[in-house]
């Protein structure tokens, strides 16, 4: 099973590299960009809310952090949005720490709901700052094009190699996070905290690791939105509904495994696209009323993600019995 | 003579108005096992938790080598050599066997191969390392409990806190937990032991302390607290006395 | 400023309140008997306020006087809802469950969209039209009935919880299913019951707000956000505590507009709300 999951991975590779080499046709190229920028959110989402079981449904307040720093770097101070992706990311890592030390003290649903929360702040304040750009949001200028100005006008190929480039790399920090001792922390948080505790797991401190990874990463797809795209807004990039398609492409693929983000990112960007290329145009709602019951289909028969139908499941323990007072 | 391992001084715990613990007291030196035993609702667990660091007490102190560690949090606790098990058992069910005790390992190992060596070593030392690749949710009850206790010895504890871990055995079972218990103890891990099976911790106790109503109401060596009137009583009062073996 | 304006603006912000709890209320039933948030809620509010608007544009009826249809309506949606999806995902982790009912929104929505186009609709005149006067102050008379209608089946809901014996059950299995159970309560039909109430709470709330509000596929997402906020202010699962956070919210999100700028009433909502579950997680009224 693992060899297996191995030789698929580098299959799966060598056909994202070799894919724009076979197809010139740019709704292709697009739509395997979107589907790897979506991937990449997912991925990034998978570190606290998959592995470490911290649901958040907040999420587009990093991506916007990333989309909006590094938009803000590059038109007020000509800074390469390269240096704002970085900046994006820390940026978005000193937010999720703030968001972290009031709202991990919640769980289950009350911590998802205050990251909705929070996410519509940050969504709010941007809407009404002139400085952010307001409702309106920015366009960014075509100015310097080319590799570090991260603006690329005559082929979407950059786009794809760097979309490529930087799922590879948040794959590859989740691969290293669930192979060193964090990981198996965050999945001890999440199944056990207490007994976690006991051991000697600070929650605070492995919730927060994961935290500032997720929203790192996640900051940085913000900042390849916004040169790809060359528009941000607050619609675009700070929305609940945002949010929430980063956790749902994690919860479709398996929340908590390696790939099962990267499967959910292609099923839901498949359905999504399909849907919206057979049913859409028409203002109608019909792409959304397939999309949204296939959604639910999902959601009641495989509850585990797709990545649930290539592991067994476990049966379920007994009780244990009741203790009993004895004396001799 | 040294400090001992654990001296616990005047510990008292109330939520809100209910006093689950008043004044109770007593020292643990290394390698001993001591038992903590009452009628039910007796402040045991109380105890144990302010001691693992999962309730701070309302007042009293917890010295660990002589050094006050109460109201630290139980991440801490477990950092100076305190392990625990729970009444009712919280393995972590996604990982395997081996990985649940790695989790533990890991304390005093960070590497991760290092970590699984120990943990293999110790799921060997509890008799659990056959089952080592299973999923823990696999396990019985018993290994499940057997498994909690791997996982809080493979922190490299000096004590260890077991709570209830005999409760819901069979006769069998209890009988090799009780060797299990013995031969931490001959690694020189002292141990306290909440437990309802009397005939489990009779005979491997140094020393009993019996609690009622959250006080100390008896403390001694096995053979004098199953003859003590007060302890009679207080298990007479609660209705709970049983024929014994 | 005048006190006059001032408590102009704190009472609309109450009344508007009002109809926030009844949506939250019907939220907070569902979350506190199956521990289950459930995203399509602001799209029950939205096919009750369509109800309306439909049996006003077809047979000329008033939302007021449709107001029971729109009711049973919307119960039979709710456990309509329960039995072909919830009840299969009960025991499913809270991520699918999220799933599941986000998808349940988008389908109700797109629906929505496919049936009824996107356009914005209005009951243009109703019994309630006008405006009341009261010592000096001017409120419209479908902000008053709408409140006045929300207190009462906020009423109705609280007195059925608590003086039935059908609420009692109902209770009993957000209390402890399995308790529930060993008394011989129907867990499945209790959900059932518990979706169907709330699906009608924001039925209510849906043709109350029709007399007034525009009507269109999306008008569910101002309301759920608001909803989701009361509930977890008030405390999962407690009805009166989401009653309480809604005529809170209402003055909160006035007076923000009013003070500050209208742009941040929602931040000084959600502000509030995570200061609140700061201090008690649990919510102001939610068991500990």
């Amino acid at each position: 099973m693992r060899r297996g999951g191995t030789a698929l991975a580098l299959l799966g590779l060598a056909a994202a590299v070799a894919f724009p080499l076979l197809t010139t046709r740019v709704t292709w190229q697009n739509a395997a960009i979107l589907m790897m920028m979506t991937a990449q959110l997912g991925v990034a989402w998978n570190i606290l809310g998959g592995y470490a079981g911290q649901v958040s449904l907040g999420h587009a307040a990093f991506f916007g952090a990333g989309a909006y720093v590094s938009t803000l770097l590059s038109v007020k101070l000509g800074v390469s949005p390269w240096l704002g992706m970085g900046a994006g990311a820390v940026v978005a890592a000193g937010l999720g720490v703030l968001v972290g030390t009031p709202c991990f003290r919640l769980k289950g649903h009350y911590f998802a709901m205050a990251t909705i929360a929070v996410g519509e702040i940050v969504q709010a304040l941007v809407n009404g700052s002139d400085a952010l750009g307001g409702a309106v949001g920015f366009n960014l200028p075509l100015g310097e094009t080319g590799f570090w100005g991260f603006v690329f006008n005559r082929s979407k190929l950059p786009y794809y190699y760097i979309a490529l480039g930087l799922l590879l790399a948040t794959v590859g920090v989740n691969w290293i996070v669930n192979r060193s001792h964090v990981g198996y922390y965050l999945r001890a948080i999440k199944d056990e905290p207490d007994a976690a505790r006991s051991l000697g797991v600070s929650l605070t401190r492995y919730k927060m690791i994961a935290m500032i990874l997720s929203a790192g990463l996640t900051a940085m797809g913000g900042t390849l939105y916004a040169q790809k795209e060359l528009f941000i807004d607050p619609g675009s990039t700070l929305s609940t509904s945002l949010s929430i398609k980063i956790a749902l492409v994690a919860i479709l693929g398996g929340a908590g495994t390696l790939w099962g983000p990267v499967l959910g990112a292609v099923v839901l960007t498949a359905i999504e696209e399909a849907t919206r290329i057979a049913f859409g145009g028409t203002g109608r709602g019909t792409d959304l009323v397939v999309y949204g019951a296939l959604l639910v289909v999902i959601a009641v028969f495989q509850p585990s993600g797709i990545a649930g139908l290539f592991t067994r499941r476990a049966p379920r323990p007994p009780a244990p019995p009741e203790p009993e007072a004895r004396f001799p | 003579m040294s400090a001992p391992l654990l001296e616990v001084r005047g510990l008292t715990k109330r939520f809100g108005g209910l006093t689950a613990n008043e004044d109770v007291g007593f020292t643990l030196r290394e390698g001993e096992i001591m038992g903590l035993i009452g009628p039910n609702g007796a402040g045991k667990t109380t105890v144990f938790n302010a001691l693992a660091g999962f309730f701070p007490p309302t007042s009293g102190t917890i010295l660990l080598d002589g050094a006050p560690v109460e109201g630290l949090p139980p991440e801490a606790i477990a950092a100076r050599g305190v392990a625990r098990t729970f009444q009712i058992v919280r393995i972590f069910r996604s990982m395997t066997v081996l990985e649940n005790v790695m989790v533990g390992a890991m304390l005093r190992h960070r590497a991760v191969p290092k970590a699984a060596v120990v943990a293999r070593e110790t799921l060997d030392f509890t008799g659990l390392g056959r089952r080592a690749h299973d999923p823990a949710a696999q396990l019985t009850v018993a290994e499940q409990k057997r498994l909690e206790l791997t996982r809080a010895l493979a922190t490299g504890p000096r004590l260890l806190l077991l709570d209830e871990v005999m409760a819901g055995l069979t006769a069998s079972e209890v009988q090799e937990a009780v060797e299990l218990v013995k031969r931490i103890r001959d690694r020189g891990i002292a141990c306290v032991v909440v437990e309802h099976v009397m005939e489990g911790i009779m005979p491997i106790a140094d020393r009993m302390v019996v609690l009622e109503n959250g006080r100390k109401i008896a403390e001694g060596p096995p053979a004098a607290i199953s003859v003590d009137p007060n302890v009679i009583r207080a298990y007479l009062g609660e209705g709970y006395l049983a024929p014994g073996p | 400023m005048t006190v006059e304006l001032l408590l102009q603006t704190l009472l609309s912000g109450i009344l508007f309140g009002l109809v926030y709890a009844l949506v939250a209320i019907g939220l907070t039933l569902i979350f506190g008997v199956m521990d289950i948030v459930n995203f399509a809620h602001g799209e029950f509010l939205m096919f009750g306020m369509y109800a309306a608007f439909w049996a006003f544009a077809l047979w000329g009826l008033d939302p007021i006087v449709t107001l029971p249809l729109t009711t049973l309506l919307l119960f039979a949606v709710g456990v309509a809802v329960y039995r072909l999806v919830i009840r299969r995902i009960t025991d499913a982790p809270m991520l699918s469950q999220i799933f599941a009912t986000f998808g349940l929104m988008i389908f109700f929505r797109g629906l929505a969209q496919y049936l009824w186009k996107p356009d914005f609709r209005s009951v243009d005149h109703t019994i309630v039209a006008g405006k009341v006067a009261f010592a000096g102050l001017q409120f419209g008379l479908p902000q008053v009935v709408a409140a006045g209608g929300a207190v009462l089946t906020t009423a109705a809901v609280w007195a059925f919880l608590r003086f039935t014996r059908l609420g009692a059950a109902l209770e009993a299995t957000a209390a402890d299913k399995e308790a529930a159970a060993l008394m011989g309560i129907d867990a499945q039909k209790m959900f059932a019951l518990a979706w169907g109430i709330g699906a009608a709470c924001a039925g209510v709330a849906g043709a109350l707000l029709a007399t007034y509000y525009p009507i269109f596929p999306e008008v569910g997402s101002t309301f759920i956000l608001v909803a989701f906020v009361l509930v977890a202010l008030g405390g999962f699962g407690s009805v009166v505590g989401a009653f309480w956070a809604g005529i809170l919210v209402g003055i909160v999100e006035v007076m923000g507009g009013f003070l500050w700028d209208p742009a941040y009433k929602m931040v000084l909502v959600l502000s509030l709300y995570l200061i609140v579950v700061w201090f008690r997680p649990q919510g102001l009224m939610g068991k500990a």
